[in-house]
């Protein structure tokens, strides 16, 4: 149980019940389809981007609890930061899950709640569909990725 | 009591702890709990009897088959025929010419519409399945259809997860060239009335080939009975390795069918000018066979032949309504999948938990199930969901394990509160 609370914790399950940032933008100036052909999470990922600055982001989706919470904590997590320092986060917080931390790195904050999906490999996709779809939002891809 | 004395009356009378003796990879544990290994339809694990025959072939046998003249080839020669004639025995077929070798399911599949329905599929004619197919029964019809300019017609099932039987006979018409239909589903448990949709395609002259890849492990399959023009399935679903299947086809469609891959072994004669195939099944085996796979499917159709097939359907039957029962008794759970007949599987879903986190916390448990689409995303749109949650049960299977299933889920209503 104690390893299962490490994996679902609070934070994350409030964050799956009720997801911040969730609803669909009509004046996204980009946006990408996410897809983790693994469990069927879907995840699409809606941005106004403004000189460089991520100005306002949200999320639609269907996932599990880890996918989901996941794409809810990154929406707040990036929000207002530019687009370089989104993505230095999504570095960290990658590095994070598979275990290579360099410890110097950014501050991951709120996002340091999935260190626990380290312990379970195959769910660490769940973990890294929005960032994966963040960044093919910010390249702008009308592709759909995959974390495959 | 040795297997063979137990018969399909006796069916109370399977001695569970003793099979599970027989099972190495049952008896070990998984975070720290004892594995209850419930994913069944995914594959099953191996009886020591399969593990051997493997092993004595690499240790006694090994050899290439039909092209030597030594003593060793002789003896692998004559494995790999025997496991035809035993899967021949197993299915009620006539004639073990009627059996081909494959890789899987998947590939008897692709055998069949490769070598028999591309030929004959001319544009507006139709390939017709169930909306239940596993995706190895779905896409090389895509495939076959668009290349050909043919339709893919689907036969709806209703609510339950049973096929929509009046819909059928309205969808099979003058133009449908191959019905593809699932014996049991992996995704629902519905065992399909097969032997009447046969007999229906056939008073069309519709020929019929059946998935059996979940049908084979569960109850008693006799291709003669149910006069199926082409049944498939795969040795790992039914206690057997990865990487070796069968494909039953009537004998008559054999003969006239083209080569599925060519090369060795399929041929009889060959100059620069041109080649004479071998006769079936041959013609459809190229290349050097997987060797122990068919012997170790043998050992496993013969390990469930001990037992009876029907003995086991029993005890699986039984401890599917066991499972049910108890899972439904979950708040929240709601059963995917509801067929008049059911075998071995069991899909259900829980209000607001995603399956995938349900798959995580019953392993924690020790509790091995599939969370997920299992090969049938349309099937899962048809309910309206992207995953279930599939327990499904073998012969091995206890209702000590359906305990521990259910406890698991309990822990899953703690996490998630
Ligand atoms: C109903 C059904 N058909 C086909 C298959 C495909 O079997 P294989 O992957 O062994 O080819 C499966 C296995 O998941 C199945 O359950």
């Amino acid at each position: 149980m104690s390893d299962l609370r490490e994996l679902y914790q609070e934070v994350i399950l409030d964050h799956n019940k009720r997801p911040r940032n969730c609803y669909v933008m009509d004046c996204a100036t980009r946006s990408a389809d996410g897809h983790n052909p693994l469990c069927g999470d879907t995840v699409k990922v809606y941005l106004q981007i403004e000189d460089g600055v991520i100005e306002e982001i949200s999320f639609q989706g269907e996932g599990c609890a880890i996918c989901t919470a996941s794409t809810s904590i990154m929406t707040e997590s990036v929000k207002g930061k530019t687009v370089e320092e989104a993505k230095e986060l999504f570095e960290e917080f990658h590095e994070m899950l598979t275990g290579v931390a360099a410890e110097q790195g950014v501050e991951l904050g709120k996002l340091k709640v999935f260190e626990g999906v380290r312990e379970y490999p195959v769910r660490v996709k769940c973990a890294t569909l929005a960032w994966h779809t963040l960044n093919a939002a910010i390249n702008s891809g009308d592709e759909p990725v995959t974390t495959e | 009591m040795t297997p063979e004395t137990i018969t399909a009356t006796d069916a109370a009378a399977l001695d569970i702890e003793r099979i599970r003796a027989d099972f190495p990879a049952l008896h070990q544990e998984v975070n720290g709990k004892p594995l209850v290994y419930l994913d069944n339809a995914a594959t099953t694990q191996k009886p020591q009897a399969v593990i051997d025959a493997v092993r004595t072939f690499y240790e006694r046998d090994c050899s290439n088959v039909h092209r030597g003249v030594h003593r060793l080839s002789q003896r692998a020669t004559v494995a790999y025929e025997q496991a035809r004639t035993t899967v021949k025995n197993h299915l009620g077929a006539n004639d073990s010419r009627e059996i081909v070798f494959t890789r899987s399911t998947t590939e008897g599949i692709n055998l069949v519409a490769s070598s028999f329905v591309r030929s004959r599929l001319e544009p507006g004619d139709e390939v017709l399945i169930s909306a239940m197919e596993h995706h190895s029964n779905i896409v090389p019809w895509q495939i076959l259809c668009e290349e050909r300019g043919a339709k893919l017609v689907v036969i709806p099932i209703d609510d339950d997860g049973d096929i929509i039987l009046s819909e059928y006979e309205r969808l099979l018409t003058e133009r449908t060239k191959i019905v593809g239909v699932v014996h049991v589903s992996n995704a629902l448990g519905t065992v399909n009335p097969v032997r009447e949709m046969i007999a229906t395609a056939h008073a069309k002259g519709v020929p019929v080939i059946v998935d059996g890849a979940q049908a084979v492990p569960h109850l008693a399959v006799d291709v003669r009975n149910l006069d199926c023009d082409f049944y498939v399935f795969s040795a790992h679903k039914v206690y057997g390795p990865t990487g070796i299947g069968a494909l039953y086809s009537k004998r008559e469609h054999l003969l006239e069918m083209a080569p599925y891959q060519s090369g060795g072994d399929m041929i009889l004669s060959v100059t620069f000018e041109g080649t004479t195939f071998n006769e079936p099944p041959h013609r459809f085996e190229a290349g050097t066979p997987n060797i122990e796979g068919a012997i170790g499917l043998a050992a496993a159709l013969d390990y469930v032949d001990g037992f009876g097939i029907d003995a086991i359907a029993n005890h699986e039957g039984r401890l599917l309504a066991d499972a049910t029962a108890a899972v439904l008794a979950v708040p929240g759970v709601r059963l995917v999948g509801s067929a008049r007949r059911r075998a071995s599987a069991l899909s259900f879903v829980m209000e607001g938990i995603h399956p995938h986190d349900i798959g995580t916390i019953l392993d924690s448990e020790g509790v091995a199930v599939r969370a997920g689409h299992h090969c049938a995303q349309p099937v899962m749109a048809r309910y309206g969901v992207s995953a279930t949650v599939r327990a499904s049960f073998a012969i091995y299977n206890t209702t000590h394990e359906i305990d521990a299933l259910v406890a698991g889920l309990q822990k899953v209503r703690e996490v998630f509160g």
